[in-house]
């Protein structure tokens, strides 16, 4: 993906709730919020489990393997972000441990996606101070 | 209490205004909105003096108090706001529920938006202390992969119909072509007289694909007011009540406005489903009873997804509902949008189908379906959902 020197890249508004998660991007490690009572796993973080209600959560490791469960093509300009250069995909990977998250295909081509293509986590520092957890494809 | 209280047949919509669609209205929101709800309360035979109650749409510009110290409003004792592209119907039970409930005696529901001149901001335009928990959300775990736009965010729950039922995204084209056809016939739209054909469809650009540009809408200039006041008084004023015996909101685990990624199942529209239920109960009819409906069709593809979760067909068969129009088009079984709703009228926000519906009631449509007795109306397809059932008796 190419972003444009001029616009300004769009950053994660970080809070108390979900520091942990992008604490852990930062350091090339994805982590999914697990609730220390009941063990559900949630994405995105948030205060409470929605399960048992508890507020002791802990932050587990993913294995960081997927597959893409959605997926859409930015095509147009004008109807996306424009500090991203079109076309840019935009996919929705169900993760193994059961949870998803939105994110974008590191180095495929529309022509190259599929939904139930085995994908795997990798970390791309698109800036000094940001890193965004991507997908490539993953062979198995 | 042992009695099952219930909203049905205690309101009835009785005054409509709406503006024309324009790419830009050269007034402002404000302007718009009170020029509308004039009209509605003229279409009533009501004076500002007469409202006692507001419901607007939580974004809409124009505030309460800006409306009632334009029209000289002097004595509110019911507001309230809804959200999302569920609003419409929603904004009409809430007033519905302020009458009945004897808060208030005549209630204005109304939108404005000059969405077309003035672009509508999205969230990075506020700082992150204005945001909502949602928007918040949104910008923390969209925004920076590029997927803020609605029309994007629709279009990944689309994209995984399609898949999981085999639908081929040249088959949506059906929807925008009926609504354009249902739009010629009204002068008030965008389109009047300029249908399209499914020839149009195919040649339309691929803007965050599968979308192309005809499947959604266009932003537009508009504004669009409603009038309702309890069955008893309903009986005294100009038109034909268009009674409510059915409304409905409905959330449901993990909605979200048009990012409900994070459930076990998002090829169905469940919030809308809940809505269908709700409403047919209440209002005690069946699928059959409903002469048309004015379903959600901001993003052409919802409208088959809403007729599978309304129970109008089968699931993974509302493409197929939709195919070349015939059962969809006015002298079909189910007429869709026949004022030609977002996509063949204009975008209000969903308002223009509540108005189309009271129309249908009256016997006042441009493309009037004959003895329309019972009128559904749905909001909110991929998200937050609400609908209603009007009838004329």
């Amino acid at each position: 993906m190419e972003y444009s020197p001029t616009i300004p890249l769009l950053r994660p508004h970080i809070d108390l709730d979900n520091q942990g998660f992008w604490e852990a991007v930062k350091q090339h490690k994805l982590v999914f919020q697990k609730c220390k009572n009941c063990g559900l796993l949630v994405h995105r973080p948030r205060p409470m489990c929605p399960r048992c209600n508890s507020m002791e959560k802990e932050w587990a490791p993913s294995t960081g393997r997927g597959v893409i469960y959605s997926w859409v093509n930015f095509v147009y300009a004008n109807a996306a972000y424009p500090g991203i250069k079109v076309p840019y995909l935009v996919v929705v990977v169900e993760m193994e441990e059961g949870v998803r998250i939105i994110s974008n295909m590191y180095d495929s081509r529309r022509e190259d996606i599929y939904i139930g293509m085995p994908v795997e986590v990798v970390f791309d520092d698109i800036a000094e101070d940001l890193t965004l957890p991507k997908f490539k494809r993953r062979a198995v | 209490m042992s009695v099952m209280r219930s909203i049905k047949n205690k309101a009835a919509i009785v005054g409509i205004g709406i503006s024309n669609f324009s790419r830009d209205s050269r007034r402002t929101e404000l302007y718009l909105a009170c020029q509308t709800i004039k009209a509605a309360l003229d279409d009533a035979g009501l004076t500002p003096g007469d409202i006692d109650g507001l419901v607007k749409q939580t974004d809409d510009a124009s505030d309460e108090h800006a409306i009632t110290s334009s029209m000289g409003m002097g004595n509110l004792t019911y507001f309230g706001e809804s959200r999302w592209g569920a609003a419409p119907s929603a904004m009409v039970m809430r007033a519905a529920m302020g009458v009945a409930a004897g808060v208030a005696n005549y209630i204005v529901v109304y939108r404005s938006v000059n969405g077309s001149s003035k672009r509508r901001m999205i969230p990075s335009m506020r700082s992150s202390g204005q945001m909502s928990t949602a928007d918040l959300l949104q910008w923390t775990f969209n925004a920076p992969f590029g997927h803020m736009s609605e029309a994007g965010r629709a279009a990944m729950i689309v994209r995984r119909y399609m898949y999981e039922f085999g639908i081929d995204g040249d088959q949506f084209g059906w929807v925008p072509v009926v609504c354009r056809e249902h739009g010629a016939k009204n002068p008030n739209s965008m389109y009047y007289k300029k249908p399209i054909t499914m020839n149009d469809y195919h040649k339309s650009e691929m803007v965050v694909e599968p979308f192309r540009r005809l499947d959604y809408y266009e932003e537009a200039d508009a504004a669009a007011a409603l009038v309702i006041t309890t069955a008893e008084r309903a009986q005294d004023l100009k038109q034909k009540p268009a009674y409510i015996l059915g409304a409905a909101q409905s959330m449901v685990t993990d909605t979200e406005a048009l990012n409900s990624y994070y459930r076990k199942n998002i090829s169905a529209l469940p919030e809308m489903a809940q809505v269908g239920k709700k409403i047919f109960s209440m209002a005690g009819v069946t699928i059959k009873d409903i002469d048309c409906a004015q379903l959600d069709d901001a993003y052409g593809p919802f409208v088959p997804m809403q007729l599978e979760a309304l129970g109008f067909c089968g699931k993974g068969e509302g493409a197929d509902f939709c195919r070349e129009g015939k059962r969809i088009r006015l002298g079909a079984d189910l007429p869709v949008n026949t004022s030609g709703g977002s996509l063949g009228e204009g975008h209000i926000h969903g308002m223009n189908h509540v108005i189309e519906a009271v129309r249908q009631i009256r016997g006042t449509s441009t493309a009037q379906v004959k003895d329309a007795r019972l009128v559904l109306v749905a909001s909110g397809a991929g998200g937050p959902a609400s609908g209603l059932i009007l009838g004329g008796k």
